[in-house]
C-alpha cells in the first residue's frame, strides 16, 4: 500500500518543480533583459491615454499614454532583485541569530524568542508600511524592512533545527575535540539545515513578491514614474474597464512569478520531507 | 511542617501551588505566565509603534497649523504639545493616555482617533467574521476529504489549485475577481464596497462578497492543507490501524477516532489564519475601497495622521497577541496531555506552524 501511495507523489514532485521552473524561466526571460528590449522608452508619452492595442503598441497605452508592453518589459527588474535581496538578507541574518541563540541558550536565547514573538505580533505588512511611510521609499530601506518582517520565521526555523542538532553526539565529540564554537556551528550544525533553509528561501521569495508588489500597489514601493509591475496596477486601476491590459498584464506577471517560485519551493519541501521520512 | 508529614518537598512556585491544594487547575500558572508575556509583548509593540511614528519627517505642530504658520507659532505649539520633552517621558505620557483609549485627536478630522478607528475596526471585523465563518467549515470539509482520499485524482487536483491560490498575491486575485464579476457579461457584483454607514455591514452582504472571496482564497489553502496534513498523520497512527482491524466502519474511524485527535494543531493554524486575514485585509480593503482599518491606515499614512496610524498599528497588534493567547489556551484545554500537566510545553504551536511554513505539509 505504501509503495502504491508513494509513486504518484514522486511523479507530482518532479512535475511540480519542472512546471515551476518553466514558469519562472518565462517570467525571468521577460523581466531580466526587459529594460534593454523595450521597443519604446517606458516613460515616453507616445499614445492616447488608455489607448487601445494597435500597431505601435500591441498591449495598448496606459493612463498617461505610455506603451504598456515597454513598461511591462522594464517593470520586472526591480521586484526581481528586491525580492531576492530581501529573502537572502532574512535568511542569512535569521540563520545566524537562530543558530547562535539555540547554541548559547540561557538569557540570550530567551531574549531572542521573546523578540520574535514581538515581531510576530505585527501583521506582515503593517510594520513595513509603518516605517516605509515614515522614512521614505528608498529601495534599500524597503528591502531591509521586508527582510525584518521575515526574520522571526527564519529565526524560529533555524533555532528549532539547531536545538535538535546540538544534542547529537557528534556535536559533543566535536566539542570535546576542542573545536571552536564557530567551527561547530558552521561545519556541524549548518549543513543539517541547508535544505529546510532552501525551502524557506523559496517560500520567502513568494511572500516577498507578494509583499513588494503589494507595497508598490499601495504606492509605497518604487516611486513613480519608474516602471514597476505593482505600480502599474495601481496607476491604471481606474481604467480597468477601458483598458484592462494595463492592469491585467502586470497582474499576470506577478502571479506567474509568485506561482513559479512557490511551485519550486513546494517541490523541494516535499522531497525533503520524504527524505526525512525514509531516513 | 511536622503536621504535614506527607506533603511533597516544595521546590518551585508550581510545586508550592500544588502543595497548597488551591482549587485551581494545573495549567493556571502557565496561563498566568502567558498572560504576563502577552502583556510584555503588547508593551514592546507599543514602544515600536511610538518610535516608528516619531520618525515621521513631518512635525505634528506644523501639520496642525498648516504651511502658512510662522515658525514662532509652530515653536509655541510644540512647547504646548510637550514635543520638546525627552522621548522617554513623552512615550510614558502617551502610554498613560493610550491605556484608557485616548490616542489623541485625528490630525486630519480632529475627532478622537480611537473612536474613528473603532468604527472602521467594526467593519473590518465584520468582514473577517464573514470570511472565517465560510473558510473554517470549507477548509475543514475539504481538508478531511483530501486526507481521506489522499493521492487520489481529487486530492491532487485540489492540491494543485490550492498551491496556485496560495502563491498569488491577494491584490492580484482581487483584480482578477473584479474583472470577472464586475465587468463584462458577468457584471453581477459591485467592484467598490461603498457601505451605507448607517447600516450594519451584514445588512449589505453584496458588498462583502468580493473582498471576502479574495480573503477566503488567501487563507483557504493554508487552513485546508494544515487540516489535511494533521489528519493524514493521525490516520497513519497505530490506533487507527487497530480500529480498522477491529472492523469498525471507516466513516466512524475517521469522524470519531481520527478527526478529534487531528484538531488541536489546527487551532493554532486558525489563529495564524486570522492573522493572515488581518494582514491581507490591509491591501484587499484598499482594492475594494472597503471602509475598514486597512483603507483607514492607508489614508492616515498618506495624510500623515499620526494618532490614527498609532491606534491602528497598536490595536491590530493587540488583536494578534490576543488571538494567539486564545488559541494557545484552547489547545491546552482540548489536549488532555497538556490539560493535566502542570507545565504545558507549548511554544505557540511553533512546530505546526513551521512545518507548514517550510512547505512540508
Amino acid at each position: 500500500m505504501t509503495s502504491r501511495r508513494r509513486r504518484p507523489n514522486r511523479w507530482r514532485n518532479e512535475r511540480q518543480i519542472r512546471a515551476g521552473t518553466v514558469l519562472l524561466a518565462a517570467v525571468l526571460a521577460i523581466a531580466l533583459p526587459g529594460p534593454w528590449l523595450a521597443p519604446h522608452d517606458p516613460n515616453a508619452l507616445i499614445g492616447a491615454p488608455y489607448g487601445p492595442p494597435g500597431a505601435g503598441a500591441w498591449l495598448g497605452y496606459d493612463y498617461l499614454g505610455r506603451d504598456i508592453w515597454s513598461r511591462l518589459l522594464a517593470g520586472g527588474l526591480s521586484i526581481f532583485w528586491m525580492s531576492i535581496a530581501a529573502s537572502i538578507l532574512a535568511l542569512a541574518a535569521g540563520a545566524a541569530i537562530g543558530m547562535l541563540s539555540a547554541y548559547r541558550k540561557g538569557a540570550v536565547d530567551q531574549g531572542v524568542v521573546w523578540s520574535t514573538d514581538v515581531l510576530f505580533a505585527f501583521p506582515d505588512l503593517i510594520l513595513v508600511l509603518l516605517v516605509v511611510s515614515m522614512l521614505g521609499r528608498a529601495p534599500w530601506l524597503i528591502v531591509l524592512l521586508v527582510a525584518i518582517a521575515f526574520l522571526p520565521g527564519v529565526i524560529r526555523l533555524s533555532r528549532g533545527v539547531t536545538l535538535g542538532i546540538v544534542e547529537q553526539e557528534y556535536v559533543d565529540s566535536a566539542r570535546m575535540m576542542g573545536f571552536s564554537s564557530a567551527h561547530i556551528l558552521l561545519r556541524e550544525v549548518l549543513p543539517n539545515m541547508i535544505t529546510p533553509l532552501l525551502v524557506q528561501f523559496g517560500v520567502m521569495l513568494t511572500w516577498a513578491i507578494g509583499m513588494l508588489s503589494g507595497l508598490s500597489f499601495l504606492g509605497y514601493g518604487v516611486a513613480p514614474p519608474a516602471a514597476d509591475w505593482g505600480l502599474m496596477i495601481n496607476e491604471n486601476r481606474a481604467g480597468l474597464l477601458v483598458q484592462p491590459w494595463a492592469v491585467l498584464a502586470p497582474v499576470a506577471m506577478i502571479a506567474l512569478f509568485a506561482l513559479g517560485t512557490n511551485l519550486i519551493a513546494e517541490g523541494i519541501g516535499r522531497i525533503n520531507a520524504r527524505i526525512e521520512e525514509e531516513a | 511542617m511536622a503536621t504535614q508529614a506527607g506533603a511533597p518537598p516544595s521546590v518551585g512556585i508550581v510545586d508550592r501551588w500544588q502543595a497548597a491544594r488551591l482549587p485551581l487547575p494545573g495549567w493556571f500558572p502557565w496561563l498566568a505566565g502567558r498572560l504576563l508575556a502577552g502583556f510584555g509583548t503588547v508593551l514592546a509593540v507599543s514602544a515600536i509603534v511610538y518610535l516608528a511614528t516619531l520618525a515621521l519627517p513631518s512635525d505634528p505642530a506644523r501639520v496642525i497649523l498648516g504651511p502658512e504658520a510662522t515658525d514662532k507659532a509652530v515653536a509655541i505649539l510644540r512647547e504646548q504639545l510637550g514635543l520638546n520633552r525627552p522621548i522617554a517621558v513623552q512615550y510614558v505620557d502617551w502610554l498613560r493616555h493610550v491605556a484608557v483609549g485616548d490616542f489623541g485627536n485625528s490630525l486630519d478630522s480632529n475627532v478622537p482617533a480611537f473612536g474613528l478607528v473603532i468604527e472602521r475596526l467594526g467593519n473590518s471585523i465584520a468582514l473577517m467574521i464573514f470570511v472565517l465563518l465560510v473558510t473554517a467549515p470549507a477548509a475543514f470539509l475539504l481538508g478531511v476529504a483530501m486526507a481521506v482520499k489522499r493521492d487520489s485524482r481529487f486530492d491532487r487536483t485540489a492540491m494543485t489549485l490550492l498551491i496556485g491560490f496560495k502563491a498569488v498575491p491577494p491584490f492580484a486575485i482581487a483584480v482578477a475577481l473584479i474583472l470577472l464579476f464586475s465587468t463584462g457579461p458577468l457584471a453581477i457584483l459591485p467592484a467598490v464596497s461603498i457601505l451605507d454607514p448607517s447600516l450594519s455591514p451584514f445588512a449589505q452582504p453584496l458588498y462583502l462578497v468580493l473582498p471576502a472571496t479574495t480573503l477566503l482564497l488567501l487563507v483557504l489553502p493554508f487552513l485546508t492543507r494544515l487540516i489535511r496534513a494533521s489528519l493524514t498523520e493521525t490516520l497513519e497512527a497505530d490506533y487507527i490501524a487497530a480500529a480498522r482491524l477491529r472492523g469498525l466502519p471507516e466513516r466512524r474511524i475517521v469522524w470519531r477516532h481520527a478527526v478529534p485527535n487531528a484538531l488541536p494543531p489546527v487551532i493554532q493554524g486558525f489563529a495564524m489564519a486570522t492573522r493572515m486575514v488581518l494582514g491581507g485585509a490591509l491591501i484587499v480593503e484598499v482594492v475594494f475601497s472597503y471602509p475598514g482599518i486597512g483603507s483607514a491606515l492607508n489614508a492616515a499614512i498618506e495624510t500623515r495622521d499620526i494618532p490614527v496610524v498609532q491606534a491602528i498599528a497598536l490595536l491590530t497588534a493587540i488583536a494578534v497577541v490576543f488571538i494567539n493567547l486564545v488559541a494557545d489556551f484552547a489547545t491546552v484545554l482540548l489536549t488532555p496531555r497538556l490539560r493535566t500537566t502542570t507545565r504545558p510545553r507549548l511554544r505557540s504551536g511553533t512546530g505546526a506552524r513551521l512545518r507548514l511554513r517550510a512547505g512540508g505539509a
